[in-house]
């Protein structure tokens, strides 16, 4: 499975504020032990919003609006893309990052990557656990 | 966190540190059976303390504290029971081992413990099904349910494939050390082809079966890139990482609608995982700085590479390839090797020149019956338009497949021929 682990962005970060070096240290050695562990699959951050754009969609109409945008929560400023065999092994990982804002109350927000499986349109998540209770049912049926 | 909640993330944080723990306690205890044991026994206390004490700040040495603890009080007891059956005039033999020096143990060394657990679970004392079977144990960290399922055995058989192996080990006296000198590249290639043999078990599991069995592309992959940071020197690794990783960016588009094999050439490559490919392609870079040479699984790489970057079948380097198989061809010869040189050289040069090739090949004994090679002829007579010769081929090729969907296709293929030459099918 894949998951995607998103760094909330704040004003700092807004206002092009770069990590310090002992961020970077600090997150230079979490990166490393993600790809010690052939857990990491990318790894990146993103500049403020102020040198970034939207494309706004209505209908046939495409719009253009330059950053920077006001609604800082609703930003995000960084991005790992993690490959782990669940939800709690992404969340245990993420636990262990250095909190991107130092000092701060900050989040990072991890979310299921949509993977079209190769064993069929079928084979959600949901259905692997669905067969997963009952391989587990047809078990416990054998023993009594 | 309920109680469930807080026993998935037991099971994601052993999925994390099971290795390493596994790993630092065989150097403790010098054998991995025992370690697996007090790791196991890490992972209960675990199981009972943290859904009330949460999940500690720093799993990985809590679990290792743990099972230090553990050891120690067996070597005690161990130690305790020797006296007394001296004591009581029996005669043991008594292990000379001293108390070892547990504290010791730092953490630096975890990345070789690591290592040298790599190359014990594929060591050539056991045989590769066990191999195979302790790694994805020991390493992979999956459990013996999984490892059964994933290779079609019932779970007590698989239980004691894994029992025997540790038993081999120590009995052998193996020693848990990484492999020195001249000794260093053999080992390293039957780790290697442990690794990749998972991968293609993953790989060759069909649309409806057991998930567990296509996530062992997941688990070689990952296998393979943890390899690639113990050993990051060893062009070969980052070689087998690149195949891979671009043989799976391909398992999206790879299966039609009803499951059915989709040749490569036929492919969408719309469907192929492009975060994948790059970083194959990345990997295979880094192979091919670290050799003066290409190694087996770098060449097959390089391969595949060839295909990845090409946009369009039509777009494919094929002489590029068929230059790579010269080199493959010298290194590990074998007849399968031979035949898709043929193809590449064909697609490069045309028919007549792979026709050449391939005639060579009829007469090879370990060919005789793969239906393949008469496919191929039949492909290359039928471009030099030898309609006749072209049919046989094919209906040869489809008397030798057992798969029902190819010998369709290869009939199709023969009565397409019989159609051209304007003779009765």
């Amino acid at each position: 499975m894949r998951f995607m682990a998103i760094v909330k962005a704040d004003k700092d970060s807004e206002a092009g504020v770069l990590p310090s070096t002992e961020l970077l240290a600090d997150m230079g050695k979490f990166n490393d032990e993600l790809a010690k562990a052939g857990v990491l699959l990318a790894a990146e951050g993103l500049q403020p919003s102020s040198k970034g754009a939207r494309v706004r969609f209505s209908g046939d109409k495409r719009t253009v609006i330059d950053g920077p945008f006001a609604e800082t929560k609703e930003l995000i400023a960084g991005f790992w893309l993690l490959q782990v065999k669940s939800k709690e092994e992404a969340i245990e990982w993420i636990k262990r990052s250095p909190n991107p804002f130092p000092g701060k109350t900050s989040e990072i927000e991890i979310r299921q990557v949509f993977e079209a499986e190769d064993f069929g349109p079928e084979f959600t998540p949901e259905l692997r656990q669905q067969e997963e209770r009952q391989r587990e049912q047809a078990a416990a049926n054998a023993s009594r | 966190m309920t109680p469930s909640d807080t026993h998935r993330a037991v099971e994601a944080v052993w999925r994390i540190e099971s290795a390493r723990l596994i790993a630092g306690l065989t150097r403790i205890v010098h054998d991995v059976g025992i370690a697996e044991d007090l790791a196991q026994d890490a992972l209960v206390a675990a199981l009972e303390q943290w859904p009330e004490s949460g999940v500690p700040r720093n799993p990985g040495a809590w679990l290792m504290a743990t099972a230090k603890h553990r050891a120690i009080d067996q070597l005690r007891r161990r130690k305790l029971l020797d006296r007394k059956h001296a004591e009581l005039g029996y005669e043991l033999e008594v292990q000379q081992t001293a108390m070892p020096d547990i504290d010791a143990v730092i953490d630096d060394n975890v990345g070789d413990d690591l290592l040298r657990l790599v190359f014990i679970s594929c060591h050539p004392v056991l045989s590769t099904e066990a191999r195979v079977a302790l790694t994805l144990r020991l390493l992979g960290g999956l459990t013996t349910e999984e490892i059964a399922r994933a290779f079609l055995v019932p779970e007590p058989t698989m239980a004691q494939r894994i029992v025997r192996a540790k038993r081999t080990l120590a009995e052998a006296r193996v020693p848990f050390e990484v492999p020195r000198g001249d000794e260093f590249a053999a080992r390293l290639s039957s780790v290697l082809q442990v690794i990749y043999l998972i991968f293609n078990e993953g790989y060759s599991a069909t649309a409806g079966e057991d998930w567990v069995r296509p996530a062992l592309c997941e688990d070689a992959i990952r296998l393979g890139r943890i390899l690639s940071q113990l050993a990051p020197g060893e062009s070969e690794v980052h070689g087998l990482v690149a195949l891979m990783e671009i043989q799976a960016s391909r398992l999206r588009a790879r299966t039609d609608q009803s499951g059915e094999p989709i040749l490569l050439l036929d492919q969408d490559r719309g469907r192929w995982d492009r975060l994948l490919i790059s970083r194959g392609l990345a990997a295979l870079e880094r192979a091919e700085n670290l050799a003066a040479s290409r190694g087996p699984y770098t060449l097959q790489a390089a391969i595949a590479a060839c295909h990845a970057r090409a946009r369009t079948a039509a777009e494919t380097d094929w002489s590029r390839i068929a230059t790579l198989y010269d080199e493959l061809a010298d290194l590990t010869p074998s007849p399968v090797v031979e035949l898709n040189r043929a193809v590449a050289i064909a697609m490069a040069f045309g028919p007549t020149t792979g026709l050449e090739l391939v005639d060579v090949l009829t007469s090879e004994p370990l060919l005789q019956n793969y239906y393949l090679l008469p496919s191929v002829r039949g492909d290359f007579l039928a471009k030099l338009g030898r309609f006749d010769e072209a049919r046989a081929e094919f209906e040869r090729a489809a008397s030798l497949t057992r798969n029902a969907r190819e010998r369709e296709l290869l009939l199709e293929r023969a009565r397409t021929q019989a159609a051209a030459s304007g003779s009765p099918a």
